[in-house]
């Protein structure tokens, strides 16, 4: 099959038969959830992405048959919003923003470093699978610009190096202890 | 003697390490059993100084920042008498008896984010021991058509930018016919740069919801969609939290406060596209489909969603009513131009001194708003422009800062109110690269409904990014400004109409520098390296 640069879209051809089986139960439940509302679909698509990272052609199926919806109206919709991922994300998603804050503080030269250093291109996942990398319009946090989100900490004031060196963290170290909030 | 201890933990203060400091701060009132009361809050607005503490002792208040976890100890002892001599602390940003005295506090009006930073955001109690839900108590006993002639004679003009008249846009849903009516929050802050919804419903959730209650009961509305950015997973569990304490504090759901009045809340969670800040792109989400504009007229406010009245306004819009059925609308109308009330909230950032969230009485200049209370630009580099309004907004230069903030004299300058994101550049920033880079936005953004902005906006910026390449010609200008006007006149939606603002406005006040681009090919503020340009139009 020809490889197409837009992520997701070769994925979706017809494959034959439907779906026999049921869906698995966390999928079942989340979609039962949403049944018969004629304005669920995006939140079932999003619950169905925060439990698996992302939205496979297995869940979009199942999705359109439980919810009684076209799969090309499935599909359009998930393919509409930035948010829906098409592929698993690597372990640690790596975030550039670039609001206009970050990009009047250079925020394009750590985007090209961390491209250059990581050797992937924007939306795209190392070949481990340890990074995504991901840019986002605009992380409501100006005033620390520029700001590199990794996981869920969040990087202000970044340099080009200074990317590179918070993901280095990340890649040593599997885990670290979480703080406990009072 | 008790001192009070507020930690900003909003969003920006968290991203500046405010969670730690909070930590290490209760962990030493805890273990060592200290007289003081330790309180989260949202955001005091001086992003710039963050993460910040603020201590109040015998009526003093002190704003620390950026503060240190490891700086808990030292600040603590400070206040308790104990200091070691000696003893450097944290940085003291402000020392002050009333707020009013800290300069970048002294020169704004807070209203819908006076309590932002003050209050626990987490704590009804704390809201309603600062008046709130009075005036929703206070509207539940005047008629309809009295609270919007209140908001009429409030002058209250729509905050996300546009400014149509609200008490207008409420008397239209209000005389539909239809009985099933809703009501819809627009807090899809999409524009880059702009954090003013984020900051409100994080400081002060309830206050964003007595606003729409409000308005529900002046419309006549039964249900309310608040349309949020799934970026802001602090604002959305603000947002559920509140609503659920309100809920059992009988604001919210059947017969609130014995009224006869029901309404309930749904919030639902936009999935990362710029075009469903416009309105009727907006309702096809909420709808649950592409969120697509449509041809208007009909009007949300006539058909809406589902087909029924809906009237739409965005946060700030909603943040504002409690004050004015609260303190009156002539009080509102005061602080504004004879054309519009009130005060407005800007996300000020950029290559500014003192970035942060600013709210202040429409009217004030742009000078005294970029100077004042921002402190003019950092390092002592030259002010170049303002950005008003994002990607729909445009560029006002040096020569225009006296410029009013106002609706129709931003208008004029070919910028726009915009929803509240104000970004100031220095001498170092080239204003062709900032128009290519918010065409950058708009032309991933497109939803590709219309072909002018589908290829408009692709075409505009192909332009742009030669220009800043250095393969720019005499004639691309020319194609530039008549694409401009294309796009402008024939867009289906707002995305598109506005899109060439950012480059209209930076070709009227900044020919120069095109025209070194074109014909030298270089960049005066030395910014464009006509190489550097990389992995763009990456979204669907």
């Amino acid at each position: 099959m020809v490889s197409r640069k837009r992520s997701g879209a070769r994925k979706y051809a017809y494959r034959g038969d439907p779906l026999v089986e049921p869906p698995p139960p966390e999928l079942a439940a989340i979609l039962e959830r949403h049944r018969g509302a004629r304005d669920g679909l995006i939140t079932a698509l999003e619950e169905i992405q925060r439990h698996y990272g992302y939205l496979g052609q297995d869940q979009l199926r199942y999705a359109a048959r439980e919810l009684s919806f076209p799969l090309a109206q499935v599909y359009g919709v998930a393919t509409f919003y930035n948010l829906f991922l098409f592929d698993p994300p690597g372990e640690v998603v790596v975030r550039v923003c670039r609001g206009t804050a970050c990009h009047v503080n250079q925020a394009d030269a750590i985007l090209q470093h961390l491209c250059d250093k990581l050797e992937i291109g924007v939306d795209e996942t190392t070949p481990d699978g340890r990074f995504t990398l991901q840019t986002v319009a605009c992380m409501g946090a100006c005033s620390l610009a520029p700001v590199v989100v990794v996981g869920d900490e969040t990087h202000g004031r970044m340099t080009p190096d200074g990317a590179w060196a918070a993901l280095d963290d990340e890649r040593q170290v599997a885990a670290s202890p979480t703080e406990e909030a009072t | 003697m008790n001192i009070t201890v507020r930690v900003g933990l909003s969003t920006c203060g968290r991203a500046a390490g405010a969670q730690a400091v909070f930590n290490a701060l209760a962990t030493q009132v805890r273990e060592h059993a200290l007289p003081v009361t330790l309180q989260p809050t949202g955001c005091v607005g001086a992003c710039h100084r963050e993460p910040l503490v603020e201590v109040v002792d015998n009526g003093v208040t002190t704003l620390y920042g950026p503060v240190a976890s490891g700086d808990a100890a030292a600040l603590l002892l400070r206040h308790l008498g104990a200091a070691p001599a000696g003893d450097a602390g944290p940085p003291v940003v402000s020392r002050h008896a009333d707020r009013h005295d800290y300069p970048f506090l002294g020169r704004q009006v807070k209203v819908t984010t006076g309590l932002c930073g003050v209050i626990d955001p987490h704590s009804l109690d704390d809201y309603l021991a600062h008046d709130g839900y009075a005036a929703l108590r206070q509207a539940l006993t005047m008629k309809p058509e009295a609270i919007i002639q209140a908001v009429k004679d409030a002058h209250l003009r729509g905050r996300g930018g546009a400014g149509f008249p609200t008490g207008q846009k409420w008397e239209i849903s209000r005389r539909q016919a239809d009985p099933r009516k809703f009501i819809i929050c627009n807090a899809d802050e999409g524009d880059p740069g702009a954090f003013m919804d984020r900051t409100m419903i994080e400081g002060d959730p309830h206050r964003v919801l007595e606003g729409m209650l409000i308005a529900a009961r002046a419309i006549g509305a039964q249900t309310g969609y608040i349309y949020i950015r799934a970026e802001y997973p602090l604002a959305v569990a603000a947002l559920h939290e509140a609503i659920a304490q309100a809920r059992d504090a009988g604001f919210v759901g059947k017969n609130i406060l014995g009224s006869g009045m029901d309404f309930d809340f749904v919030v639902k969670e936009g999935a990362g596209a710029f075009v469903c800040g416009e309105e009727t792109a907006l309702m096809r989400s909420i709808e649950g489909h592409r969120g697509m504009p449509t041809m208007r007229p009909p009007y949300p406010s006539v058909h809406g969603l589902w087909g029924h009245p809906t009237n739409i306004n965005n946060v700030e819009t909603y943040a504002s009513i409690p004050a004015i059925l609260g303190n009156g609308p002539d009080w509102f109308a005061g602080m504004g131009t004879a054309r519009s009330g009130g005060t407005k909230a800007f996300a000020l950032a950029g290559a500014i001194q003192n970035s942060g969230l600013v709210e202040i009485p429409i009217g004030m200049t742009l000078r005294e708003m970029v100077f004042d209370i921002g402190g003019g630009c950092r390092d002592g580099r030259a002010f170049k422009a303002v950005q008003l309004g994002g990607p729909s907004g445009g560029c006002i230069p040096a020569d225009l800062l006296d410029t009013r903030i106002d609706y129709e004299d931003l208008r004029a300058t070919g910028a726009i109110m915009g929803s509240g994101g104000m970004i100031v550049a220095d001498e170092r920033t080239c204003m062709v690269d900032i128009a290519r880079y918010f065409l950058t936005f708009t032309q991933d953004e497109s939803c590709g409904k219309c072909i002018p902005c589908r290829v408009g906006t692709r075409k505009m910026l192909n332009i742009l990014t030669a220009i800043t390449q250095g393969r720019g010609t005499a004639e691309d200008l020319a194609r530039l400004t008549r694409l401009c006007h294309t796009v402008h006149t024939t867009s289906l939606c707002g995305l598109g109409q506005t899109a060439p603002n950012p480059v209209l406005t930076t070709m009227r006040y900044f020919e120069d520098e095109y025209h070194a681009h074109v014909d030298a090919h270089s960049c005066p503020a030395g910014s464009c390296q006509m190489h550097g340009v990389h992995a763009e139009g990456s979204h669907a």
